[in-house]
Parts: structure tokens; C-alpha cells; sequence
């Protein structure tokens, strides 16, 4: 069975009905696991034409909200977020090919919580906020909360994520991100960059952000490569410096797509992207 | 359950399973067998449709999720002056070899074609990135979109 509430209300009541039904968004994560799983008959809830999950608008304290079912070409061709975070645009931009995107949700690729997914290391560094609903209410919580592991997040049976929440963008000098595939469209990153940087009237840094995709278990943080570049100018001296610590920080694994000490000397390359 | 859209300009409505997988609504139920379904799990682009105008995957939708909507299959070419100039740009740069990836590829060209700015070549790479063709190397596949932009700029 395949259903479609358009309003929340009537969805958190099919849920309350069939607590074991699945939730679907694009389905281009679901329904490719399900074509590798045994076929159980389960109800599917279809999120696509619930109309306020897909919108995007700016809040009044300058926030912007991202709908849980927006896809990652709406994204990437929002004009809002281009001039605001063009981090996630270009982040959005890298996922799959246009046809993908044009399903893809941000949402989806939240709650998969893929090691390798594109909008998380954009996500995790503009601080972003997700808005859980169920029927017995919402809340907030950080991304980096939210997601515990790969493939494991901390969502409760019967909720939702509803939308996605970024603070005011605290005048950052670039936004960048890199992502190396094993080809250029479709590819799931081998390794990915988010780079957040401030820099003063002199050039100098006065405050980086970085987080990698695909390095490690879940979203990578590295408070030293991020600390090492402080009061410095973005050269490439003190960016291979900072790449160093980096390389030390991450913890690749090895698959199909890349050795770990590939994806280890690539973590550390992407870096070196923001002077070329 | 009964399913109503507009299918390739024509009103339709049909019986299916609602988790059907349209590829195989389309190619089984219905007999348009213009679209290929290649690896099944999105990677190949195979069998890329329009609906309302945008690119998706047939092997990655339901058939319930077709309900009202606009569907354009490779069998529409023909029926639109574009559609042909697009089928004949391929032949004329002989872009087709065992043709598998080409109506996957008309239907992504066919939307970009369909933009309101002139197509530089690179995007109509980025455009096509999501069509796999084991066969012609692309760069014949591009030239005949490009040619196909061309006739349309002319015309
Ligand atoms: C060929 C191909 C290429 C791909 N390339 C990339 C890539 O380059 N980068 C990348 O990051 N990913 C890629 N992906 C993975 C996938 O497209 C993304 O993860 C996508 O964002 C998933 O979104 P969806 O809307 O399709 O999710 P769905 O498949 O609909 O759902 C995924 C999971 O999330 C749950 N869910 C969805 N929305 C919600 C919600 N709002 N609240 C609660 N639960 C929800 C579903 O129940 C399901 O468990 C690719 C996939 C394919 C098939
Ligand atoms: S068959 Fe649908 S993408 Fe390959
Ligand atoms: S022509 Fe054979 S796959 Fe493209």
C-alpha cells in the first residue's frame, strides 16, 4: 500500500495507525534497499505531497528553513541560500545526477546518515538545527547530535524530520565545498570538504571551520587544522600545515571505491583546493 | 487501484498495484518499451522520464506517484517539431551505436533544451551526467545535443 496525506496531521494519523509502515521522501534510498530486501508488503507513507514540508523560506530572526522534502535541485537553485550558504548550494549541486536531484530529498539524505552523504559536512558546519515532529509535538536538536553513527540516528518511531533550520550565516569570507568521487556525477564521494573561513581586514584567518565526508564513521571535525590556521594568511605553506594534522585526525576505511590511505591523502589535498 | 495522468499529451488512466515501479508499468502495462531499464538502482539513467518537465528515474518511482502528473516517455519525441530535431541530431552525428543509453539520453537532453538560456557545451555535460553509455565515449552524444540547440537557436 502507498499512501499520500498532505497535511501533517493526517500523516502523524496513518502513523498512529500502522506504526510499521515505512516513510518515504524521493525513495532514491529506499526503494534501492528495498529492491535488495526481502519484499515484506509493508505500507509506504509518501512525504511528496505534503506541501510545508518542501518549503523554503527565510524566518523572521533571519534564519532560513529548509523543508525536510526539498529536493537538492530546488536547493541548489534557491537564491536565498546561493547568496546566504552557498556551502550547502554547492554541496547540493555535487549530489548524484540532475535526475537523482530532482528526487533526492535533504531530509532523506539526513536520516540515511551515509558516511558519505553531501549535505552533512555543509550541515554540521553552518550549525544547522533540525525540527523533529511527531504526533506528540516537536523539537530541536543539533545535527550533530542527531546523527550517532553511520546509518544511525537518534529519530524516534512515529517522528519525523520536518525541516531544517540554519542560524544566520555569521559573515563568513568563504564557503567552499570539495567533493572527489570516483567520477565526476553519480559518484558517492571518496572523500568531501566543507570549509567555513572568516578572514580580518588583513587576510589572515580569524576563524576556520572544516568538516570531511567519507573519512570516517560520521561527519570529521578537526579542532587542530581548524586552530592551526588562526592569524595566518591562506597560503599554501600554512594550508599543508593544517592538511598534516588533518591527515592524523581522520579515520578512513578501505572499500570498493578507495583505499584508506587514498581517501587519507585526499582529506588532506582538499584542503589545499582553497588557494587553488 | 486507478491511476490518472497525462501521459506523452494524452489523458490516461489505468489499473496497477500502486507500488508498481513505473519502468515496469510503462514497459509491461502499457507497452512503451522506449524506456530501458538498465541497473535498476539509479546509477545508469536508462530510464530517465520526464515528469512535470523535470528528469526522474522510472526505476526509482512508484506508480501511485504518477497521479496527476504530466509524463513524457521517449515515445513523445516524434509527436513534437523539437522532439524530431533532437532524434535526427543524434543520427546526424552518429551518436547511436547499440542504443541502449539513447532514450534515457533524449529525455535529459529534452529537458535541457527546454531551458530559456543558450546550452554551453559544459552544460550539457553536466546535464547528461547522469546518463551512462558504455558505447560512443559521449562526445558524440554531446555534439548532437549541441546541434539540436543549434537548430533550435536558428529557428
Ligand atoms: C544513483 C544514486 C546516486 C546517489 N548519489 C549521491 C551523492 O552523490 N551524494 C549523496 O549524498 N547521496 C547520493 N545518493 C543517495 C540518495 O540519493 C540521498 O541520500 C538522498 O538524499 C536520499 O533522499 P530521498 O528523499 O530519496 O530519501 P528516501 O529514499 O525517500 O528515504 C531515505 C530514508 O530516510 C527516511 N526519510 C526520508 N525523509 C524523511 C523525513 N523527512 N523524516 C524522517 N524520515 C525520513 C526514509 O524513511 C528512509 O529510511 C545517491 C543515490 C543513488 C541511487
Ligand atoms: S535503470 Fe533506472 S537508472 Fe538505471
Ligand atoms: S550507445 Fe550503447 S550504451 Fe550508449
Amino acid at each position: 500500500m502507498l499512501l499520500f496525506p498532505t497535511m501533517l496531521t493526517e500523516l502523524f494519523n496513518l502513523q498512529e495507525q500502522q506504526p510499521e509502515a515505512r516513510i518515504m521522501a524521493g525513495g532514491t534510498d529506499l526503494l534501492v534497499a528495498l529492491r535488495h530486501g526481502p519484499q515484506d508488503g509493508r505500507t509506504i507513507i509518501c512525504l511528496e505531497r505534503i506541501d510545508e514540508l518542501r518549503r523554503i523560506d527565510e524566518l523572521e530572526d533571519g534564519s532560513v528553513s529548509i523543508g525536510a522534502t526539498a529536493t537538492f535541485s530546488s536547493i541548489a537553485r534557491n537564491t536565498l541560500l546561493k547568496e546566504r550558504y552557498p556551502l550547502l548550494t554547492q554541496a547540493a549541486a555535487t549530489v548524484g545526477g540532475p535526475a537523482i536531484r530532482n528526487m533526492a530529498s535533504i531530509g532523506g539524505n539526513i536520516v540515511t546518515a551515509s558516511p558519505a552523504a553531501d549535505s552533512l559536512p555543509a550541515l554540521y558546519l553552518l550549525d544547522a538545527l533540525l525540527e523533529l515532529r511527531s504526533a506528540a509535538g516537536s523539537r530541536a536538536v543539533a545535527i550533530a547530535e542527531f546523527i550517532l553513527g553511520p546509518r544511525r540516528t537518534m529519530l524516534q518511531p512515529g517522528e519525523i524530520i520536518s525541516r531544517i533550520i540554519l542560524p544566520p550565516a555569521n559573515g563568513w569570507s568563504i564557503q567552499r565545498f570539495e567533493k572527489v568521487g570516483r567520477r565526476k556525477s553519480l559518484a558517492i564521494a571518496v572523500a568531501s570538504l566543507a570549509a567555513a573561513l572568516r578572514l580580518a581586514a588583513d587576510g589572515s584567518v580569524a576563524e576556520a571551520r572544516f568538516a570531511w565526508g567519507s573519512v570516517g564513521p560520521t561527519v570529521l571535525r578537526c579542532a587542530e587544522a581548524e586552530q592551526a590556521l588562526i592569524g595566518k594568511p591562506l597560503t599554501e605553506e600554512n594550508l599543508n600545515a593544517a592538511a598534516l594534522l588533518a591527515q592524523r585526525a581522520v579515520q578512513p576505511i578501505d572499500d570498493i571505491r578507495a583505499s584508506a590511505d587514498y581517501r587519507r591523502s585526499v582529506a588532506g589535498n582538499l584542503l589545499l583546493r582553497l588557494v587553488a | 487501484m486507478k491511476i490518472q495522468c497525462n501521459l506523452n499529451g494524452t489523458p490516461t488512466e489505468f489499473n496497477c498495484l500502486p507500488d508498481r515501479r513505473v519502468i515496469d508499468l510503462l514497459r509491461e502495462d502499457l507497452g512503451l518499451t522506449g524506456s530501458k531499464e538498465g541497473c535498476g538502482t539509479g546509477e545508469c539513467g536508462a530510464c530517465t522520464i520526464l515528469v512535470d518537465g523535470l528528469p526522474k528515474l522510472a526505476c526509482l518511482m512508484l506508480a501511485a506517484q504518477l497521479e496527476g502528473t504530466q509524463v513524457e516517455t521517449v515515445e513523445a519525441l516524434q509527436q513534437t517539431e523539437q522532439g524530431r530535431t533532437l532524434m535526427a541530431a543524434f543520427s546526424e552525428e552518429g551518436a547511436v551505436q547499440c542504443g541502449y543509453c539513447i532514450p534515457g539520453m533524449e529525455m535529459a537532453s529534452l529537458a535541457l533544451l527546454r531551458q530559456d538560456e543558450p546550452l554551453t557545451r559544459e552544460q550539457i555535460k553536466e546535464g547528461l551526467s547522469g546518463n551512462l553509455c558504455r558505447c560512443t565515449g559521449y562526445v558524440k552524444i554531446v555534439d548532437a545535443v549541441e546541434r539540436a540547440a543549434r537548430v533550435k537557436g536558428e529557428g
